[in-house]
Order: C-alpha cells, then sequence, then structure tokens
C-alpha cells in the first residue's frame, strides 16, 4: 500500500488496471477505449499499463469501445472502459445490451454534462440517462472512494449471485482532475481481493451455443425476473463485498448509503457526490450551533436502496432532496426515485426537490444555508427550486 | 473428410436443417458452403452476428440452428464486438476464426464505420457480408448496396443512385485479404475461402446473396440469377490481397445483363439504360483486369 497525490482520473485508471491485472491467471483482460473530457486521463492510463494477459483496443467510438468489451466479457475475459457525457449518449445502445447480456463489465463514468450548450463541466444527467438500463450505479465523492468503489465494483459484479455490470461515476473535475492523498493497494492484495473471473454463461469456442438470439415473450419475462432477482441481492452482497475489501485493504470502502447526524435529524439533506461534502460540513457547523440536522449520502442509485433510505430518515419530518440532474419536465431524478420510496410508508415526511449545480455551477455552503432555510421554513412540499442560481421566481434567492 | 461428407454430419453442418429462412434464399447457402469450408480446412469458427437476417437464422432461444459459438450483437457493433472476442481467443492460444456475418445494410451503412476502425486495425477476424442489396430483415429497404433502378419499399419509383463500390474501401485499407464470393461458383468460392482461412489479420468477402423476397424473383432463379451477374460483369468475380495485388478469378463470358434485371421484379425492363450498364460493366472489369496484369500476386 502505498499513499500518492493523485487525481481521481488516475485513482479510476490505476484501479481498472490492477482489476484487469488480477485475471492474468484466468482469460486475461481486454477492453475497448476511446477519449472524452474530462475523463480521458483514465483510458490513457489504461492504454499504458503493462498487462501480463492482456489487450487495450484503441478503437473509433464510445459505442464500439462498449462492443469490445462486450466480446472480451463474453470470452470470459474481466473487462471495463470508461466515458463520460455525450460519449456515454453515443455508447448508450451498448450499454444496455451489456447489462441484459449479464456481464460484469465496470466503467467508470466521469459526470459531466450533456451538451448542448457545450460544456465540460459536473452534472449527472449523462450517467442518469442510463438509470433504467440493468447495470448498478454508485457515485462517489472522492478520489480514494473511486478507487474502492471501482475495485468493489469488480468484486460485485462478477459474484455469480449478481453478474451485472456496475457504474463508478464521479464528478468532472471536482474529483477527476482534483489531486488528493490516495492509497493504492498493491496488485498482490488486489490479487487476493479479486478471484479469477470464471464467468457462467461465456462462450467457448468448441460449444454451440447462441447468445442473444431470439426469445418469446415468456423467455424474455423470465429474464428481466432473474435481474430483478439479481438486484435485489445487491444490498447482501455489497456488504459480504465492503467486509471483505475491508479485510483485505484494511479500509472501509463505505456503505451503499452513507447517514451522517441523522439519529435524532428533524431536517435531512439527500445528496451525492461531491455536494455530500459540501452538505457535510454545514451539517456539522449547524449541528455546533444545536440545530438537528443531518446528511444522507447516496453512493448507490441502482438497485434503489429505498428502505435503508427510510431507516436513515426515521426522526426526519422535512427531507431536501439535492440533484444536480434534471429530468427535463419532471424535475429531480433522485427525487422522483426518493419519493417513491417514502410513499405509503412515510407519507408524514414532507419531501423538497431542490436541483443545484447543473451545468457545472458551483454548490457552495451558501447555497446549502439557503436550502435548509427555505426546508424549515415550508409548510408543505412545492414544485422543485432551483437553488444556487438567480434565475427568476422559482429560484432562491 | 470430403466436403460432402462433411455437410452431412450434423456435428460439421453449420447451418443446422429445420432454420425458418426463406425458399431460394442465398444467405442460407452461403452458410452451408462457409461451413463446408472450415471442414475441410478442419477449422471451426464463432460467429459474430449484427440485426439481420443471419441473426433472425438462429431460431428462438433455447433453440438454434448454428451449429458453432454464435453472438448476436448491436446492429453497427459485429466488428468491434468480434475484435474482443478474437483479442481473448489469441490471449488464450485458442483454435478457430472469428467471423463476422452481416447483412449490407450492417456493412454498408450502419457498421461501416465500425468495420473501417477494425480493418485499420488489422484485427485477426474475418468479415463475410452477404450482400443482398436490401435491407430484407425489415421488409425490403433501400441501402447503398441496393443497385440503381431496383424498386424497394422507401425507393417505391427506383432507386436513383448507384450501388456503393465497398470492395474499393476495404481495399483502400490494404487488409491482407479482400475477395467477392458468388455462389453460382462454388468452386471459385472454395479456393478463396481456403485462401482466407490460410491467413491472419482483417480479411472481408463479399457475397453476392440473392434474396428471392426482395427482389421478386424466383426461388429456383436465385443461382441462375447471381450467375448471370458474374457472366455480364455486374458482380465482378476477383481477390485483392494486401490492397496491392489483385486477380480477377471469374471472367465474365460475354452475357448480355438484360437477361439479369428481366428475371426480378425488382428492376423495369423499360426503366434499365442497359448501353449504360454494359459500358459501366465492361469499364470496371477491364480496369480490374488491367490492375491484375500490372500487380499480380506474387502467391
Amino acid at each position: 500500500m502505498s499513499v500518492q497525490v493523485i487525481t481521481g482520473n488516475h485513482a479510476a485508471g490505476y484501479a481498472l488496471s490492477v482489476a484487469g491485472e488480477a485475471n492474468r491467471t484466468a482469460r486475461g483482460v481486454a477492453c475497448g477505449i476511446y477519449p472524452i473530457t474530462p475523463q480521458t486521463e483514465i483510458v490513457e492510463y489504461v492504454a499504458k499499463f503493462p498487462f501480463s494477459k492482456g489487450r487495450v483496443v484503441p478503437v473509433e467510438s464510445e459505442h464500439s469501445a462498449m462492443a469490445v468489451s462486450m466480446g472480451a466479457s463474453m470470452s470470459g475475459a474481466r473487462s471495463f472502459t470508461a466515458s463520460s457525457s455525450n460519449g456515454l449518449a453515443y455508447m448508450a445502445e451498448n450499454i444496455m445490451v451489456a447489462g441484459y447480456y449479464r456481464l460484469p463489465i465496470v466503467m467508470v463514468a466521469v459526470n459531466r454534462t450533456l451538451g448542448p450548450p457545450w460544456n465540460i463541466w459536473a452534472d449527472q444527467g449523462d450517467t442518469l440517462m442510463l438509470r433504467d438500463f440493468a447495470w448498478l450505479q454508485f457515485y462517489c465523492e472522492n478520489n480514494q472512494e473511486v478507487l474502492d468503489t471501482t475495485l468493489l465494483a469488480f468484486k460485485l459484479a462478477e459474484d455469480r449471485r449478481i453478474l451485472l455490470p456496475a457504474l463508478t461515476c464521479m464528478d468532472a473535475f471536482i474529483v477527476s482532475h482534483t489531486q488528493t492523498e490516495t492509497e493504492l493497494p498493491e496488485q498482490a492484495d488486489v490479487d487476493r481481493f479479486l478471484p479469477d473471473l470464471d464467468l457462467p454463461h461465456r462462450l467457448h469456442y468448441d460449444e454451440a451455443r447462441t447468445l442473444g438470439g431470439l426469445a418469446w415473450p415468456h423467455e424474455g419475462l423470465s429474464m428481466r425476473l432473474e435481474i430483478e432477482e439479481a438486484m435485489k441481492r445487491v444490498p447482501e452482497v455489497y456488504q459480504e463485498c465492503r467486509e471483505n475489501f475491508t479485510d483485505v485493504f484494511g479500509r472501509d470502502p463505505g456503505d451503499m448509503i452513507q447517514p451522517f447526524e441523522t439519529d435524532d435529524a428533524e431536517l435531512v439533506l439527500i445528496a451525492s457526490g461531491t455536494i455530500a461534502t459540501t452538505v457535510r460540513e454545514v451539517v456539522r457547523r449547524r449541528r455546533d450551533a444545536g440545530e438537528k440536522v443531518g446528511l444522507v449520502k447516496l453512493k448507490m442509485f441502482r438497485p434503489f436502496p429505498g428502505a435503508a433510505l427510510r431507516d436513515a430518515c426515521k426522526s426526519a419530518t422535512r427531507v431536501a432532496v439535492l440533484d444536480r440532474n434534471y429530468a427535463a419536465g419532471a424535475g429531480g431524478i433522485f427525487c422522483q426515485d426518493i419519493r417513491g420510496a417514502f410513499q405509503g410508508h412515510r407519507d408524514d415526511v414532507m419531501i423538497q426537490n431542490y436541483l443545484t449545480g447543473l451545468c457545472g455551477g458551483d454548490v457552495t455552503p451558501d447555497v446549502i444555508d439557503d436550502i435548509f432555510a427555505d426546508l424549515s421554513s415550508r409548510t408543505a412540499a412545492g414544485d422543485p427550486m432551483w437553488a444556487g442560481i438567480d434565475s427568476g421566481e422559482e429560484a432562491l434567492q | 473428410m470430403t466436403a460432402t461428407a462433411a455437410i452431412h454430419t450434423s456435428e460439421k453442418c453449420l447451418l443446422r436443417p429445420g432454420n425458418t429462412n426463406c425458399g431460394g434464399c442465398g444467405m442460407s447457402v452461403g452458410l452451408t458452403m462457409l461451413g463446408r469450408a472450415l471442414s475441410e480446412a478442419d477449422d471451426s469458427c464463432t460467429l459474430v452476428i449484427p440485426a439481420c437476417c443471419g441473426i433472425v437464422t438462429a431460431g428462438a432461444f433455447p433453440t438454434t440452428s448454428y451449429a458453432v459459438p454464435t453472438i448476436a450483437t448491436t446492429f453497427a457493433s459485429s466488428p468491434a464486438v468480434a475484435s474482443g472476442v478474437a483479442s481473448i481467443r489469441d490471449l488464450n492460444d485458442e483454435p478457430g476464426q472469428v467471423i463476422c456475418w452481416a447483412g449490407d445494410g450492417g456493412t454498408y451503412d450502419i457498421g461501416l464505420a465500425t468495420l473501417s476502425a477494425a480493418a485499420e486495425r488489422n484485427e485477426n477476424i474475418i468479415y463475410m457480408c452477404y450482400d443482398n442489396e436490401i435491407y430484407g430483415n425489415t421488409g425490403g429497404q433501400r441501402s447503398s448496396a441496393t443497385p440503381a433502378g431496383a424498386r424497394t419499399t422507401t425507393t417505391p419509383w427506383g432507386k436513383i443512385e448507384g450501388k456503393k463500390d465497398i470492395m474499393s474501401i476495404m481495399v483502400a485499407h490494404r487488409i491482407p485479404y479482400a475477395a467477392t464470393l458468388s455462389l453460382a461458383h462454388p468452386d471459385d468460392f472454395a479456393q478463396k475461402m481456403s485462401t482466407a482461412l490460410s491467413i491472419k489479420g482483417m480479411r472481408f468477402l463479399l457475397l453476392h446473396s440473392p434474396c428471392p423476397t426482395g427482389w421478386k424473383s424466383e426461388p429456383e432463379d436465385s443461382i441462375a440469377l447471381v450467375r448471370l451477374a458474374v457472366g455480364s460483369g455486374l458482380f465482378p468475380v476477383y481477390e485483392v490481397f494486401d490492397g496491392a495485388t489483385y486477380r480477377v478469378s471469374v471472367k465474365p463470358d460475354g452475357t448480355d445483363p438484360a437477361e439479369y434485371f428481366h428475371r426480378q421484379r425488382r428492376f423495369k425492363d423499360e426503366e434499365i439504360d442497359l448501353d449504360a450498364t454494359r459500358r459501366a460493366c465492361s469499364d470496371r472489369m477491364q480496369r480490374l483486369q488491367s490492375l491484375a496484369e500490372q500487380f499480380p500476386p506474387d502467391k
């Protein structure tokens, strides 16, 4: 284990590479790569990694990058890729296919605003566009979490009880390009953590099996139900993987949701990514002033941890959901699922949606204070509020 | 093992009996001939098939008409998926070919960028395009492989533009081997498959594939039609090594192209400019012949 000052992209590139290398005693590793700002350094890191049994294929598009990774994965190799923003949109068809093929591919996504207008800064709209595909989704707030979650994602995705691809996400530039101290695990420990991949439905060159042909409605439905069953097993398997990670690396990679000061909190803010870091500091300050406020960091968005969220908010009367994303005409995307998780279980909780930090806008402690002020003064939830910008009557001042 | 024996052995039969393909389907005959060539060479393959009739051929889960491992890919992805499969095959020193089996839609149109990139990387795969000059699987719409004059559901008054020259595009990538195949010339087909199987790197094979449903022709005419296309020079049969050396393997025999058009109801006789067609065929064959004479293969 060494500690280095590296960027989030470096952390992600390292995690993908050592995970791939760990499969050298099995069928190896191969992946397709394609650059896009701000994730380019990830695929550059992978391209120069000296794999003992691997091939990195620099292709002509994101769509083909995922296609190469799928071909490798179907052949029983470990596989991964990375992308961002419009690149994910271009790749989307094959992202969906990888999920329905039950291929344990891990992708690191740097959350960047979808264009137009041209914008390279943080916004989660790109990966949340993929929310309904059969992928696990994790949102990370710092470099260490990116590295740890990426390694953990391989173990989780490749577990026979799961066999679904996983997406590790980080905010553009705020994480991807910011250098912080990060613990880099040794290859030998990664080898111990990630056993040889043995994909049960992989192709064998001498076995006549057709992957992905026609299936009648009842067969297709049963395959969808199997995905649903696998999704339901994720929370339990996640905890196993997390414990194993802690044993091997001596560090807790963190839970699926991470409550902070919520035990007696009346006001709870739910946030993800780097916004959670800022909210945590504001909560700490307000706690010092005697306010009963708390934070729930939503790390895992798919499968959606509804029960755990309700449990973390058990003392809350008011909940604010901060969304760095926007479903045009329907408000924040996290908020929609959170409302769904509370309805019928905790109808006493007022849930208000705040859209903030979109298109890379800064979410400062002042913005969080404005949100707390609005939330505590409310008598009822209303339309989603645009926070942190000056844009007409619906915006917070 | 002889080709005839191989095809009657169910384990070696690439396309199994009982599939639901149309009568007179050129693609089905092509698959059978591909299976024979593999048996002859004691080789095997994994098929990588994008959206096209070729994957419908597999039939419904959990059965399959293919006697080899087969992957269905998205429409534009087969050469990229094949790149991943071939990479892992090679890293594990496993035998067998990785063969993309794609229609003209997946080759000339939606998959062209993916194909070009795989060719530029000289991936160790075989790419076979069964060119029926139409989007057959969706019921007969134009593709950029559809020849001028052909009526399709999206060119109801006949296509104005001519057929894209995919071979020249692939040859321009200077891949190790590019060749055209005709079902009417099975010995040449077998010879070229044998050549392709013995070469490493990117190999591109273009098969003129009759489609009675889309061509509005009689199923029993399929082989006769592609024979007319070769005889008249409408479909040149040749091979190109390394993008550099040429061989015309079946020369046109002076057949008039009129009969080819007349026997397909996708064409209207009175709309085909036969003089221009004869000139175009003759010019193209002369050009290929001259390339073959100037730059013959040394193998």
